[in-house]
């Protein structure tokens, strides 16, 4: 076995057994950021040992023996601020001197400190840049490197957003507690916001040439399984990983062999992937079944759905989607939201319907400057057989459009109608 | 990268059913790994002989129940996972088989790895 080989056999067993490493010491020391910090320790003494005596038989027990023994350290050279604080030293120490029960340890049902990692990690008060970089690292055991690579930025960036965040956490006393009650769908909802964040950040980048770059869709995808797995009663939980699952099982066609992107109505649906649209029909059924219908994932998942169940794009059931929209419109009073349940209404009752909407919004100051707003106006216009507001208005998105290729589209269009 | 792992044994031997201890441990880790979102499905298979082969040889379809005496090694069971590596597929493949090896001492047999084909993708 290669150096580079066992780095990579170690960091992978570290990756596995991390969640329940930080899980435990969070609750010795009742500090997530320091729990964390700790488990980094142990995997750099495993990083150093392995290498010359090998893997262990029980590597899981190896690093959790070193992780205490590391959280024992610490908090022997804390200050003795308090009896409590003697007391815990005392316990811990002895439970140290006894041979510990590894098997207890290893089989903890860890559910309920994971949902509680996951909370932190996750806490609306922390910046919000800085929260799926604390993700990734605290809950999917990402390196700084490979999160740097993911998000394409520098290292000394995510690892300076990791100390402001676990900084903020330690300073606001956050760094371990449980929302209950109300708190709990507000802070549900947070994490949630990290993990389709996540996801979006990898299923819109390119993945490129570089092979090493961490599949962000997929580590949001563990993510919402482990919530929905800890919580199963979160109708949103199962609405996200449904919206989810169907979004990535078009990872396939969504690109030409160049890399270009294919639009979804021009897709070809046969490299859709049928087992992962079957798994995401089931969270979205489980969603409704929990009364989450209205939600904002869930509806969101169930106007993807519809795409998904069409064989061709021509069977889209456009009109269901109006309605979807519709309410989800209702839910998030954004005129984007609007501007898709225009193209929506313009497919199901036809392009004036459209139009109708669209006016509606032209000047939402959250649309000044998008280019979407007068390239469907365009689309709508041109359906209409008004060539010549058609063509102005083609003109005009391609005078918005960020990026080259599309800008390119949209003159095209434009020409089309002369 | 969505992996299946395969567990196989040698017919030859018969070890009869996993013991108590191995099912339990083999719960929990199934547990733990669902709960942290890695693992999508897994089952044990029961035994080949109550199973069927739909077989094409020369040209022939032929179907053809239990039990099939050639058989020389038979898969038990199955996880589909995902994982960020081949190395975490085959470290948690590692645990998987040092409980056989705890919890079911004389049993031999076989965790085969192997990744989905298909684009890297989630």
């Amino acid at each position: 076995m290669t150096a580079a080989d066992a780095h990579r056999t170690i960091l992978a067993v570290w990756r596995i057994e991390q969640p329940r490493l930080i899980t435990s010491l969070a609750r010795m020391l009742r500090d997530v950021p320091l729990a964390e910090e700790l488990t980094q320790d142990a995997l750099l003494a495993a990083l150093e040992c392995w290498p010359q005596t090998g893997v262990p038989e029980l590597p899981g027990a190896w690093l959790m023996t070193t992780a205490r023994r590391l959280a024992v350290d610490h908090i022997r050279r804390l200050p003795m601020l308090d009896r409590n604080h003697a007391f815990l030293l005392h316990e811990l120490e002895q439970e140290q001197a006894e041979t510990p029960d590894y098997d207890a340890l290893l089989d903890d049902d860890i559910g309920d400190e994971m949902l509680r990692l996951i909370f932190t990690a996750c806490h609306p008060l922390l910046p919000y840049d800085t929260r799926p970089a604390l993700a990734l690292r605290m809950i999917c055991g990402l390196t700084t490197a490979e999160i740097a690579r993911a998000f394409l930025v520098s290292e000394a960036t995510v690892a300076q957003r990791i100390v402001r965040a676990k900084r903020t956490l330690t300073d606001s006393g956050l760094a371990y507690e449980t929302p209950h009650g109300e708190e709990l769908a507000e802070r549900l909802s947070s994490v949630l916001e990290v993990i389709y964040l996540i996801f979006n950040e990898g299923y819109t980048a390119a993945r490129g040439d570089d092979w090493l770059r961490p599949d962000l869709c997929s580590e949001a995808l563990r993510l919402a399984r482990a919530v929905v797995a800890i919580a199963p009663h979160q109708p949103e939980a199962h609405g996200l990983l449904a919206l989810m699952e169907l979004n990535a099982s078009r990872t396939a066609a969504r690109t030409d062999p160049a890399g270009e992107p294919i639009l979804l109505l021009d897709q070809d649906r046969a490299l859709w992937d049928r087992a992962q649209i079957q798994r995401g029909m089931r969270s979205l059924a489980r969603a409704e079944e929990r009364g989450g219908a209205g939600g904002f994932y869930t509806l969101q998942a169930a106007i993807v759905a519809c795409h998904a169940r069409a064989a061709r794009a021509a069977e889209t059931d456009w009109l269901r989607i109006a309605l979807l929209y519709a309410e989800l419109s209702a839910v998030t009073r954004s005129p984007i939201v609007e501007l898709n349940r225009a193209i929506a209404v313009g497919m199901a009752e036809g392009p004036a319907s459209g139009l109708v909407i669209l006016d509606r919004i032209a000047d939402a100051p959250e649309l000044a400057g998008y280019h979407l707003l007068p390239s469907v106006r365009g689309d709508l216009l041109r359906r209409l057989g008004r060539h010549e507001e058609a063509r102005a208005a083609f003109e005009a998105a391609a005078a918005l459009a960020g990026n080259k290729r599309e800008r390119e589209l949209l003159l095209k269009r434009a020409r089309e109608m002369e | 990268m969505r992996f299946m792992s395969i567990v196989t044994s040698p017919r030859s031997e018969t070890y009869g059913n996993p013991t108590p201890e191995l099912l339990e441990a083999m719960g929990k880790l199934a547990d733990r790994e669902i709960k942290a979102g890695r693992m999508i499905d897994n089952g044990g298979l029961m035994p080949i002989e109550q199973g069927a082969r739909i077989t094409i040889r020369n040209g022939e379809l032929s179907v053809l129940d239990g039990p099939f005496v050639e058989a020389k090694e038979v898969i038990g069971g199955y996880a589909i996972s995902e994982f960020a590596s081949k190395e975490e597929a085959v470290a948690l493949a590692v645990e998987f088989m040092q409980l056989h090896k705890d919890h079911m001492p004389g049993w031999e047999g076989t965790c085969e790895v192997r990744a989905f084909a298909g684009p890297p993708t989630a």
